[in-house]
C-alpha cells in the first residue's frame, strides 16, 4: 500500500483513500484534499517530518503523520 | 464608544444594509474593505479571544453600510477559532447580505467555500478580487457568464488597485433591493434525483416553510442540524425518515464512501470544475513555468539552508527591537522622569506627591517605555505573516517542536520571550489552535527576559568573578529555554493532554506586503495594548507603590528627621537616608509580608530581604535590583554594576542561597505588565492564576534542590 509520506520529492500521485478521522477528514476535504484529488509532492522540511505538497495551485504543508493517512496511487 | 459598535445602537433607517464579508484565507478581504471604506472609517474591534470581527460603518449613495469582516475561513466548518466565528456569525447573526470575496487566480479552490454558501438561502454577491493579477497571470474569467452559471451576481474588482470597488457596491444595493433569487447549485444525477424525491414529498405534504423546498431537501441530506431540528418536530417526519436514509445510502453507495460530508465535498468539487472549466480561459500557453513562489521556496524552505536563514531573519528582528527600540525608551524614559519633576513641586501633600509620581507616572511610565519595542516587534509580525513566510516557518520548525508537544510555530512567540514577555504573549496569536496557543503561553515565561538580565549579572559577578559570569549568564539562559522545553511536554502529557491536533496548512503565495495594511493593524494593536494593559499595570503599580510605603512609621521618621539634619557630612547623610528607606521598608505591608512568609522560604536559604526583593519583582523584575539595593543599605538608586551591592550581597547572602534566588528570578511569574497581558491572551485570568501557581510550584520545587544540592558543594 503507498501512503503519500512514501512518496518522494517531484512525484505526481492521485488519492485513493483518505484514512484519517472525522475532523482531519473534513480539515484535508476543506483543502481540496479528497478522493480522485491529483497532488504533487514539492519537498521535505528536514528529517521528513513535515512534507509539502501541491494541490491544483495550493500548496499545503502536512505533517508526516497526517500524509501517512492518505492512500496514494501514482498517476 | 467607538470600540463597541452595538449593531442596535446604529441608527435604523430604511436604507441599511448589513454585509458579512465571508472568504477564505489570503484572499485579500481585509484589504477590499479598507478599499471600500476610504479613509473616514470608524473601525472597531470587538473581539473573541484573539480572532476580531471588525466591523466598518460607511455610507454610499443613500445606504447606511454595516460590513463585517469575518475571519477567513476555507470551508464552512468550526476547526480553528477563526472558523468558528465565522460559521457561528452567519448561522446565528442577523445580517442583509453576504460579500464573497474569492481570489480570481485560484477560482477552483475559492469556490469550494462558495458552493457551501450557497445552500445557506442568503442573498449573495461574488466579489472575484485580485483580478489584476489574474490578467497578469493570463487567467481570464467571464464574470457574467458566472453570474448566470451561478445565478449569483459576480464583480472583478481588485482591492490593490481599486478597481471595480464601486460597481461592487452597487451590485450588492441592486441584489438587496431585488428579490431573492434562487441560485443554480447543480449536483450529479444520483443526488439530483433524491433531491427531487424529497422535494415532491415535501410538495404533496405542502409543508410550510421560508426556504425553498430544494434547498431544505439539499440540508437534510447533507446532515444540516438546525434543518433536521426544525422538521424533526414535524408530523411528516415519520414517514420523511426512511426516504432520508434510503437516499443517504443511494448517495453513499454512488460515491463509495461511509461519509454522507465526504461525498458533499466531491459534489461540490465536481460542480466547481464545471464552472471553472466554463468560465475560466487560460491566454497564456499550458505550458507550466516555475511561478515565484515556488522559485522563492527553493531557496527559503532548502532542507539545509532554510533554518539557517530563519534564524538570521530572527536575529535581525531581534537586533531591531531591542537596539533601535531602545533609542526612543531612553527619551520616554527621560520624558516620564522630566514630568515628574516638574510635577513635583506644585503638590504639596507629601502622599498625594508619592503617589502621583512614584506610583502613576512611575508606574504608567513603565508602560508606555515597552511600546517601542512592541511596535517595532508587531511590524516585525505583520511583515512575516502578510508576506506568506511564516507558514514556512512552521513548516520548517514543526518537526523539532512537535516532538515537545509544541507548535512549528511556536518558535517566534518563544524567541521573542528572550526579549520581552509581554510581545512575546502577544505574539502567540499567530497560533490558530487553542491548545496550542495556551501551551506556548504558559511556557513562554522561561525564557529569561531582558528585564531578568540585571539580576543575573549582580549575582554572577558577585559569587562567580568575571572571568565566569558570562558563561554563568549563557547556562542560565539555555537552561531556562531546556527547562521551558521539558515541562512543555510534561503539560502536553497531563494539563493539555488529548489527541495531538493535525497540522494541515497552507502555504500561501508569497505577496508584497501592503503598507497600509500593516500600519492599519500594528497602529491598532498598539493602541489596544496601550489602553487595556495601561490600565491594569497602572493600577498595579500603584498598589506596589502603595504596599511599599505604608503604613508610615511616624516615629522613625522623626528620629531620622533628625539624625539626618545633625550628619556631619554627605556620607554619613547618606547612609542615615538609606537606614531609614530600610527601617520603613521593613515596616511597611511589604516588608510584613516578607517577614511574615519567611518560614515558608527558609528551606530555600532565603531571608526576609531577599522575600521581599523576590515579591517587588513581582512588579517587575528590574525592581528586584533595586530593591535589593535598599534592604543592603546602599540607596535605593542602584544598578548591577555597583561594586559595593555585589560585596554586600556575597558578604550576607549565602553561596547556595543566591543559587536558588537566581533558580527562583529564572522560573517565576515574569512580572505584573506581562501577567495581565497573559490574562488577556489566554481569554481569562483563571489562567493567570494558574501560571502563577504551576511556575510558583515549579521555582519552589527546583530552588530547593539547587538549594540543597549547592549546599552540598560549598
Amino acid at each position: 500500500m503507498n501512503n503519500l509520506l512514501n512518496c518522494h520529492k517531484g512525484c505526481q500521485v492521485k488519492v485513493k483513500k483518505i484514512n484519517a478521522e472525522y475532523n482531519l477528514k473534513q480539515r484535508l476535504i476543506s483543502f481540496g484534499v479528497m478522493k480522485g484529488a491529483e497532488l504533487e509532492v514539492l519537498e521535505h522540511a528536514p528529517g521528513k517530518k513535515t512534507i509539502e505538497i501541491k494541490i491544483g495551485k495550493m500548496r499545503i504543508a502536512l505533517r508526516a503523520q497526517e500524509a501517512e493517512l492518505i492512500e496514494v496511487e501514482e498517476v | 464608544m467607538k470600540e463597541h459598535i452595538d449593531p442596535k445602537a446604529c441608527p435604523i433607517i430604511a436604507n441599511h444594509i448589513k454585509v458579512a464579508l465571508v472568504g477564505q484565507p489570503n484572499v485579500g478581504k481585509s484589504m477590499l474593505i479598507n478599499s471600500v471604506s476610504n479613509a473616514h472609517l470608524h473601525v472597531g474591534n470587538f473581539s473573541g479571544v484573539t480572532v476580531d470581527k471588525t466591523e466598518v460603518l460607511f455610507d454610499y449613495k443613500d445606504y447606511h453600510f454595516t460590513v463585517v469582516d469575518l475571519p477567513g475561513t476555507y470551508a464552512f466548518t468550526d476547526y480553528t477559532i477563526e472558523e468558528r466565528v465565522t460559521h457561528d456569525y452567519l448561522c446565528a447573526e442577523d445580517y442583509d447580505i453576504i460579500i464573497n470575496v474569492v481570489d480570481s487566480t485560484n477560482l477552483e479552490k475559492n469556490l469550494q467555500l462558495t458552493s457551501e454558501l450557497l445552500t445557506m438561502s442568503k442573498k449573495m454577491v461574488i466579489a472575484l478580487n485580485m483580478s489584476d493579477e489574474a490578467e497578469k497571470e493570463g487567467i481570464e474569467i467571464d464574470a457574467t457568464y458566472m453570474s448566470e452559471l451561478l445565478g449569483i451576481s459576480c464583480v472583478k474588482v481588485s482591492a490593490a488597485a481599486k478597481t471595480g470597488i464601486e460597481e461592487l457596491i452597487d451590485t450588492v444595493v441592486e441584489t438587496y433591493t431585488a428579490p431573492k433569487k434562487e441560485p443554480k447549485l447543480i449536483f450529479s444525477e444520483a443526488v439530483e434525483e433524491e433531491i427531487e424525491i424529497i422535494v415532491s414529498y415535501l410538495k404533496k405534504h405542502k409543508y410550510k416553510a421560508v426556504n425553498s423546498y430544494r434547498n431544505i431537501a439539499i440540508n437534510l441530506l447533507k446532515n444540516n442540524k438546525k434543518t433536521y431540528e426544525k422538521l424533526h418536530g414535524d408530523p411528516i417526519w415519520t414517514e420523511l425518515q426512511p426516504i432520508l436514509i434510503e437516499a443517504s445510502k443511494h448517495i453513499e453507495l454512488h460515491h463509495d464512501t461511509d461519509d454522507i460530508k465526504e461525498a458533499f465535498a466531491e459534489e461540490y468539487a465536481a460542480f466547481n470544475r464545471g464552472i471553472v472549466t466554463e468560465v475560466v480561459r487560460h491566454s497564456n500557453d499550458k505550458k507550466e513555468e516555475k511561478t515565484l513562489t515556488e522559485k522563492i521556496d527553493n531557496i527559503l524552505i532548502h532542507p539545509l539552508f532554510g533554518i539557517p536563514i530563519f534564524l538570521f531573519f530572527m536575529w535581525s528582528l531581534f537586533q531591531l527591537t531591542f537596539t533601535i527600540g531602545n533609542i526612543p525608551m531612553e527619551w520616554i524614559d527621560g520624558f516620564f522622569t522630566w514630568l515628574g519633576d516638574v510635577i513635583a513641586p506644585t503638590i504639596s501633600n507629601d502622599d498625594v506627591r508619592s503617589l502621583v509620581v512614584d506610583g502613576i507616572i512611575g508606574g504608567v511610565g513603565a508602560v508606555v517605555l515597552f511600546t517601542p519595542n512592541i511596535i517595532i516587534l508587531f511590524i516585525g509580525i505583520a511583515l512575516l505573516e502578510t508576506t506568506g513566510y511564516m507558514s514556512r516557518v512552521a513548516f520548517l520548525l514543526d518537526g523539532f517542536f512537535h516532538k515537545f508537544g509544541l507548535h512549528g510555530q511556536s518558535f517566534i512567540p518563544l524567541v521573542t520571550g528572550f526579549g520581552c514577555s509581554i510581545p512575546a504573549y502577544m505574539s502567540a496569536r499567530i497560533l490558530k489552535n487553542d491548545r496550542d496557543r495556551l501551551l506556548t503561553l504558559f511556557i513562554i515565561g522561561f525564557m529569561s527576559c531582558g528585564a531578568r538580565l540585571p539580576v543575573y549579572v549582580l549575582f554572577a559577578g558577585a559569587f562567580f568573578g568575571e572571568a565566569m559570569a558570562g558563561n554563568v549568564l549563557f547556562t542560565i539562559y539555555i537552561s531556562g529555554a531546556i527547562l521551558g522545553l521539558i515541562l512543555a511536554k510534561v503539560l502536553k502529557m497531563t494539563a493539555f493532554k488529548g489527541v495531538d491536533e493535525p497540522f494541515v496548512m497552507e502555504m500561501p503565495k508569497y505577496r508584497l506586503p501592503a503598507l497600509k495594511l500593516i500600519w492599519h493593524t500594528v497602529l491598532t494593536q498598539t493602541i489596544m495594548y496601550l489602553k487595556k494593559a495601561g490600565t491594569f499595570i497602572a493600577g498595579a503599580a500603584m498598589l506596589v507603590w502603595f504596599l511599599s510605603n505604608y503604613p508610615h512609621n511616624e516615629t522613625l521618621e522623626r528620629l531620622y528627621a533628625t539624625k539626618i539634619e545633625k550628619a556631619v557630612d554627605a556620607k554619613e547623610k547618606l547612609h542615615f537616608e538609606n537606614e531609614l528607606a530600610q527601617k520603613e521598608l521593613e515596616s511597611s505591608y511589604l516588608g510584613r509580608i516578607g517577614k511574615l512568609t519567611e518560614p515558608i522560604f527558609a528551606p530555600l536559604g532565603f531571608d526576609w530581604k531577599m522575600n521581599v526583593a523576590l515579591q517587588t519583582g513581582l512588579a517587575a523584575k528590574e525592581v528586584v535590583v533595586s530593591t535589593l539595593g535598599v534592604l543592603y543599605s546602599i540607596g535605593g538608586d542602584v544598578d548591577e554594576t555597583s561594586k559595593s551591592l555585589a560585596d554586600n550581597i556575597r558578604q550576607n547572602i549565602p553561596f547556595a542561597s543566591a543559587v536558588a534566588f537566581i533558580v527562583v528570578v529564572m522560573t517565576y511569574l515574569p512580572c505584573l505588565a506581562a501577567t495581565t497581558v497573559f490574562a488577556k491572551e489566554a481569554g481569562s485570568w483563571r489562567y493567570a492564576v494558574y501560571l502563577f501557581i504551576f511556575t510558583s510550584i515549579v521555582a519552589y520545587v527546583l530552588a530547593f534542590f539547587a538549594y540543597r544540592i549547592a549546599l552540598v558543594f560549598s
